[in-house]
Formats: C-alpha cells, structure tokens, sequence
C-alpha cells in the first residue's frame, strides 16, 4: 500500500482531500467519521502498528485530536486528525479498533479532558484520581494553584 | 484499592479466595516508582492494574514554556537513562520543523553517542533484569555488578565529552555542542573492545544456565498482532517477530551510511527480548567503530551560538521526528507558531507505550514471571510518567 | 575429681554454642568476601584493619541496639515467638556432630536422624514468621517456605541417607570412622558417591533457602519474605539461624562425604580439618548462590518432585544392592 493509494482511497472512501509528505499520509476527518477511518486504515491500508495518540488545543477553535498510525510493511504512515469544535470535548474511542490507544486515550483525558466515548475505563492516568484541571490546555496557566494532598 | 481505580483484566478462574498484592510503588523490582495492584489466586496473577504517573512532571508543558535553546537539557530528564537519545528526539523534531542544516561531523557525533548510550543502557537493563530474577543477594547481583562496570566506562566517556554522567546536554539545535577532545576516539575504541568481549562472557554464563532458561523461555509471550496493535518499539517489537527499527525505517542522522543488522527474533518471549538486546550490543559496538572510523572534519554546528535563551526562532509550521532509543522508538511532536517556544510539543515516550502491554500479557502468570517480565519491558518512569 | 555427666555436658554444650555462635558470625564475613571477589569488588574494609575483619561484630552490635518494632496488626505471641522457634533446631543440629572423636556434645546412634529429624523442624518457626507478621509479602513466603521445604526434605534425607547405608549405621562417629584410607571419603565411593554428594548440594541448598532456591526470600518479589516485617534482635536471630543451619549442613556433607576430621598431620589437626572441609562445603554452596538465577515456585517443585526425588530414590536403591551384594557392609 503505497501513498498514492492511500491517498485515492481516502478520497473515495471519506470525500476528503489528504496531504502527503514523503510516506506520512495527513487526514483531517470530521469527528463521526473518526472510528470508522481508524478501523478503515486497519483493515483496508494495513496500518495495524498504532503509534501514538494526542490532542492540540487550538485555543478558540477549540481540540483537535491526532493519531499516528502505521503500516510497518510498506512504510506508510496515515496521520489522522479531526477538530471536536469550539468547546466540545467528545471523541469515538479507537480502543474497540486498537488496543494500544487505551493508554494513549487516558492520557489524553487526563491533560485534555477529550471524552472518549466508549472507552472502557476512562480515568486519568498520570495525574491523581482527584486533580481539578486539564493541565495541557492553553488556559491552564503553569502555576495555576492546585490542591494540597488529601 | 480504591474502587475507582479497580479495573481487572479478568481471565477465567472460578475460585473466589483472592489476594490484592500492591507491588509498588516502592518495590525493589519496580525499576522506579511504578505501582502494580495483583490480584493473585494463590501464586497464579488473575487481573492485574498498572498504576504510574508517580513521576510525573508534565513534560509537555513545560516544554510549551521554555525555549528551543532551553529545552534540549530537560529532555535529557525524560529517559534518564539514555539521555542522549531522548535529547536527540526534541532537537530533531525541531530541525525538522525549521529545516535546520546539520553538518555531516555532528551528525556522525550523534550517531557515536547515541549507540553508546544504547550499550550503556542495555548494560543497565542485563543488570537490573536479572538482579530482578535472581535476587540481590544471589546471581543476580553479581550480573548486575559486571554490568554497572560497563556501564561506568561508557559513562567515563561521556564525561570526558560533556562534563555529565547522565544528563548531559550535548544536542542543541543544528548541531551538537561539545566535539570529541583529544585522545577519546582511541579511549572509546579500547573501552567498547573490551565490552564486546565482555558481552561474551555474559552471555556464556547466562545462556549456558538451565535456570536462567527456563526463567525466560515462553514468559510473558507478545504475539506480533498484540505487539503492533499497542504500539509496542524497539527491542520488545522486535522480539516478537517484526523487524520495525526506525533507524531503518526513517533514516536520520546519517543512519543510511552505516552497515548493521536489525535483530529480529520470533518468540515473543522474554528470552527472544533478551537475544535482540545481546545482538545489539555487538551491533551498536560495530556503529560505534564506523562512526569512529568515518568521522568527518568539520564544523559541529550548522548555528552560531546565542546570547540568549530566546534568539532561536522556528518558523510556523509542524513535524513529528523520531529515533529509536534504548527502549524503541522516542518520538516528539512539535507545532510552532513562529515564537521562540513551541505552541504544542508531544512526547512519545518508548516505555510508556511499552509498559502499556503489561495488563495483557501478566495475567496467568506467576509473581516471579511479573518481576521477570516487567524487567524484560525495560521501563525507564521517567519516560514513563513524563 | 570427676564430674557428674549432665554438669560437663552442660559446659560442652555451652561452649559449643558459643563457639558456633562465634564461627557462624565470621561466616557471613567469609561469603560476604567470597561473593565480593567473584563480583570484582571488595567487600567490607573499613571496620577494622585488615580487611573489615570487624564487620560482623559492628552488624551484630548494631542490630542488638536497633529499634525493635511490632506492627500493630501482627499476631503478637506467634510473631515474637518464631524467631526462637526457627533459632532453636538450627542450634541444635550440632547437638550431635563430633568434631573429633569424643569431642561433641553427644554422639548419638541415631546422629544423622536426629539431625535431620530437627533440622527439618526450622520450617515451623518460618511459618510462625510468616503468618505472625499479618503481611501480604510474609504470607506468600511462609506459603512457599513450607511447600518448598516439604519437597526438599525429602531428596536431603534420602541422599544423606548413601553414606549412612555404606556404613551400616547412624551414628556420627562410625560413619567417620569407615572412611578411614586414602579413598576411603564418600565421596570418592566410584559413581554413587559423587552423586549422592551432587544430591546432597543441591537439596542442602533448596533446605537452607539459598538462591536459586530461595523463594522464599525473593528480594525482588516479596521483598524479603517472612522476614519482612522484623528487625533489631529478632533478625539477627532469625539471621544467625539461617546461618547456623547453612553450617550445620555443611558441617554434616563434610562428616558424611569428605571424611570429617579424617586428614595428615596429628590427631589434634581434625577439628581443623572438620572445619576447613565444612567451609569448603559452604562455599561451593555460596560459590551457586552467587552464580545463578532464582527459579519459580511451580519449577522448584518439579524439579524436586519429578527429577531429584527419583533420583534419590534410585541412587538409594542402588546403594542398597551394593552393600547387599557386599555382603552387608559396603566397604
């Protein structure tokens, strides 16, 4: 599967138009499409090797998650991306299509505060079960005061 | 435990007479500050919850917060262990995302230190992983003593360079900041011909030892499938059968211009996680004496030093650069707006999603196979947590 | 003037006790820079010239003025309790072992059962630890200590049974005895010998909770086992039993398979070389525990169950016919 097409196929598939670099495939995919191209790259372009998952807050517009996911064989990487809106923090889980995104999800919800729906354990991760705050959000501010120990 | 934080992998059992084991945070086999809840039924591992974020210092906020001149220095602090590697992802990421020139001498500098850096933190791994098996008051230790003495020369080394034993600050933007003093090149080859026999001999003792074996062959199996789909890297992946090295996969650094084999080992299990490691020992040496070899003359900077912290600009734009670390692939994710900070970095931490494969493959086990299996992953919390 | 039995074996006790006592803590100095050698280092140096030969005095002193603490949830009685009961039968293994002849406490007929009979009676105390600690860590380990004791007594026993069968008798001093001669050890008795002592290397390990059979302390699962919870006095009893036994063992694989005090010189070098024959038998012990990896609950019982207890067994068959077709005595 090389990133011709993947490229041919995204726009058939999804109605989309992709942007190649070399062998990294970007998509920006609107957020009710996000399982199915995530199940849709596992399967149909062979991209089971999932590397990571995050978000970006772009302040007034709102999180934007992205997923890097591979096809180890061919080398072809698909970089999805997909924009929640301004103030919505809701997600389709990957975890029902990849088992790594479980960590990489949690994570995100611990510093984002991106819901993911259908994540089967959705608690934080890195930071204390009772934390107040998203800290990687832009209007976190870096000393923002936080609880003592309880 | 709390019951907000139960979450058990169940597998089938039918008893009910069950035992929570709180291995961690502080345990001697934790390999830092890592939390493992066990629910055992007898010595048998039914359901197990990893906790971390123990050593968590938010990362990736903080490097929103410094600058690209700052930063490299405490990128070093994620994976302590292999710092250079870790510094070598941030300052990658960040050439790349401002097209900044490497010369081909820092390049090959990065590439000397890099491979010593994984020799000395597979050295770490041999030792810790089997003082986790055999006990620090037994073969374990002693592993673990000949190993920390390998590990030492490397870090003489890497003193003689930098000044540092374990964060070192040697990367920055464009180039590297320290060149080789005199007489290294000729100490570094001594010091990893003496390490490649070494290896030798580590392997006859413990390869050659039924109960070494029967400790590591078919524990803690990953299927290729399960390997990829956690997004397991490095030495873990590799074990399981997929030849995934990003030095191969995405040369950088001048990675092309070196002849070594990525070792690939089918099993899945610790013992084949084991083998890929003691191949890359040998392989590493071999890169380091090319490296060495073929060292370039030239400038180590493609950038005149600065005055202050914030007279490195990036351009606006985006970029994700990796390179295979000590635990696989360390990745950073970087969004600029043009400032001297970037306004997104992304960490990808090799441990963390490596640790992520423990709640699918301890259940079933028994206690001793967890020590053994976690000390197999490799983790570094400081990676982890981040 | 003579004395009455009972008083001049109370002083023989008393000085032996002392004696091992004074022995078992120079021991651990012994395997400390015995290990520290095979590890290139140095081990202990600075508490007396040459060599740290203080050592051993400073961690006995030290441990005698450490805080002695309870947890509070322990079961208190069994808790202090254990640590004299695992002490106790570790002491009075060497009831029995002549350390020339007529030098012993008592050499009885029944030496080699008596000593086996109470060495294997240390496992009541480790449980008694274990479960008096009220600890997760403790629990597992007393559940492991006695699984893996029950296996290994078992092998011990049937392969420190070989000399006894060659001798025709249980008693200390005639197993000495019959190893008068240039070959006359055990251990040189062609192929048996060798291998009951193998046996008897290999059980005494597994019995003295050594690495790799010492599960039950497995510092990097159960932190320290069944010990986990004491400290000050109670763990160096614990401690000085453990070392006790480890040289009751060694000084019986010495009597049983190298000859005991049986050795050149005048017949007042034999404690010397009983001596000098057990530390070789220790560390050989220490020289495994330092070179190997420990092994898993399930491996340990298959190894004892599936490929030593046969063993033994057979080898003790094997014994059997020879000294039958010897006419009753092996030798």
């Amino acid at each position: 599967m090389n990133p011709a097409d993947a490229v041919s196929g995204i726009r058939e598939k999804f109605g989309v138009e992709p942007v190649v670099d070399g062998a990294t495939v970007t998509v920006a995919l609107p957020v009710d499409q996000w399982r199915e191209a995530g199940a849709w790259a596992k399967s149909t372009l062979g991209c089971r090797y999932f590397n990571w998952l995050s978000a970006v807050d772009w302040k007034a517009e709102g999180l934007e998650v992205v997923c890097r996911v591979e096809n180890l064989e061919s080398g072809l990487v698909l970089f999805l991306r997909t924009r929640l809106g301004a103030g919505a923090t809701r997600c389709p889980s990957l975890v029902p299509v990849y088992r790594g995104a479980d960590w990489m999800e949690r994570e995100c919800y611990d510093m984002f505060g991106v819901v993911f729906d259908d994540h089967p354990d959705l608690r934080r991760i890195l930071l204390p079960q009772d934390w107040e705050g998203y800290p990687l959000r832009k209007d976190y501010a870096i000393d923002t005061p936080h609880a003592p120990y309880r | 435990m709390d019951p907000e934080a139960r979450k058990v992998v169940e597998i089938g059992y039918g008893g009910n007479e069950r035992l929570i084991m709180n291995m961690g945070p502080q345990h001697p086999s934790a390999h830092g500050v890592f939390r493992a809840l066990l629910v055992l039924e007898g010595e048998t591992v039914v359901a197990v919850d990893a906790v971390i974020g123990y050593l968590h210092r938010c990362h990736e906020k903080l490097g929103e917060t410094l600058t690209y001149v700052q930063y490299p220095s405490i990128a070093s602090k994620t994976d302590y262990v292999a710092a250079m590697t870790s510094e070598l992802a941030y300052v990658s990421a960040v050439e790349k995302v401002g097209k900044f020139e490497v010369p081909k001498r820092a390049q090959y500098l990065r590439v000397l230190v890099a491979e010593l850096q994984r020799v000395a933190s597979h050295c770490l791994w041999l030792g810790t992983w089997c003082l986790d098996m055999g006990g620090a008051l037994g073969g374990g230790a002693t592993v673990f003593l000949y190993c920390m003495r390998e590990r030492e020369a490397i870090l003489d080394l890497f003193e003689a360079l930098t000044g540092a034993r374990l964060l070192y600050g040697f990367h920055q933007i464009g180039g590297t900041r320290y060149d080789l003093p005199a007489g290294w090149a000729e100490k570094a080859r001594r010091t990893v011909d003496v390490i490649e026999q070494r290896i030798g001999e580590y392997e006859a003792m413990l390869e050659d030892n039924a109960f070494f074996l029967i400790r590591t062959q078919g524990v803690g199996v990953v299927s290729r499938e399960l390997a990829e789909d956690v997004g397991l890297s490095g030495p873990l992946i590799r074990g399981s059968g997929v030849e995934y090295d990003v030095r191969r996969a995405e040369p950088y650094s001048s990675y092309g211009d070196f002849d070594f084999k990525v070792p690939v080992e089918t099993a899945g299990d610790c013992y084949a996680r084991y083998r890929v490691r003691m191949q890359e020992f040998r392989e590493s040496i071999k890169i380091v004496r090319q490296a060495l070899d073929g060292l370039p003359e030239g400038a180590i900077s493609s950038r005149p030093g600065v005055k202050s912290v914030g007279q490195v600009r990036v351009p606006k734009g985006e970029g994700y650069a990796r390179v295979e670390g000590a635990r696989g692939e360390v990745g950073c994710y970087v969004i600029s707006d043009g400032g001297p900070k970037p306004y997104r970095m992304k960490w990808r931490g090799a441990s963390f999603s490596n640790l992520a494969i423990l709640p699918h493959i301890i259940p079933g086990h028994k206690v001793a196979d967890v020590v053994a299996i976690m000390g197999s992953v490799d983790p570094v919390f400081g990676e982890v947590d981040r | 003037m003579s004395v009455p039995p009972a008083v001049s074996m109370f002083i023989a006790a008393f000085i032996l006790l002392n004696a091992i006592v004074g022995v078992v803590t120079y021991i651990t100095l012994l395997e400390r820079k015995f290990a520290a050698r095979m590890q290139s280092r140095i081990g202990p140096y600075y508490v007396g010239w040459p060599h740290g030969w203080l050592q051993p005095i400073a961690d006995a002193v030290k441990l005698m003025i450490k805080e002695d603490i309870v947890p509070a949830p322990a079961d208190r009685a069994v808790y202090n309790l254990a640590p004299l009961v695992f002490l106790v039968p570790c002491m009075l293994v060497f009831a029995t072992i002549p350390f020339a002849p007529g030098l012993g406490v008592a050499d009885l007929n029944i030496g080699v059962l008596f000593f086996l009979a109470v060495s294997a009676l240390e496992i009541v105390g480790l449980f008694m630890g274990g479960w008096g600690s009220n600890n997760k860590y403790a629990l597992l380990s007393a559940m492991r200590a006695v699984n893996q004791i029950i296996s290994y007594d078992l092998p011990f026993i049937f392969a420190a049974l070989v000399p006894v069968l060659l001798t025709g008798s249980m008693q200390m001093s005639a197993i000495v005895g019959a190893q008068h001669g240039l070959a006359g050890w055990f251990v040189l008795y062609p192929v048996i010998g060798q291998l009951a002592f193998v046996a008897y290397l290999i059980a005494a390990l597994a019995a003295e909770n050594r690495v790799p059979f010492d599960i039950l302390e497995a510092e990097s699962e159960l932190i320290a086992g069944f010990r986990v919870e004491y400290s000050g006095m109670k763990f160096a009893l614990i401690q000085l039993g453990e070392y006790a036994h480890m040289l009751g063992t060694s000084f019986l694989g010495a009597l049983l398979f190298l000859g005991g005090w049986l050795g050149p010189g005048p017949a007042w070098l034999g404690p010397i070389w009983f001596l000098l024959k057990a530390v070789f038998v220790f560390l050989i012990l220490t020289w495994v525990r330092w070179s190997f990896v420990r092994i898993r609950v399930d491996q340990i019982l298959a190894i004892s169950w599936k490929l030593l207890l046969p063993a033994t067994v057979v080898l003790l068959l094997a014994t059997g016919f020879v000294v039958a077709a010897g006419g009753g005595r092996g030798l």
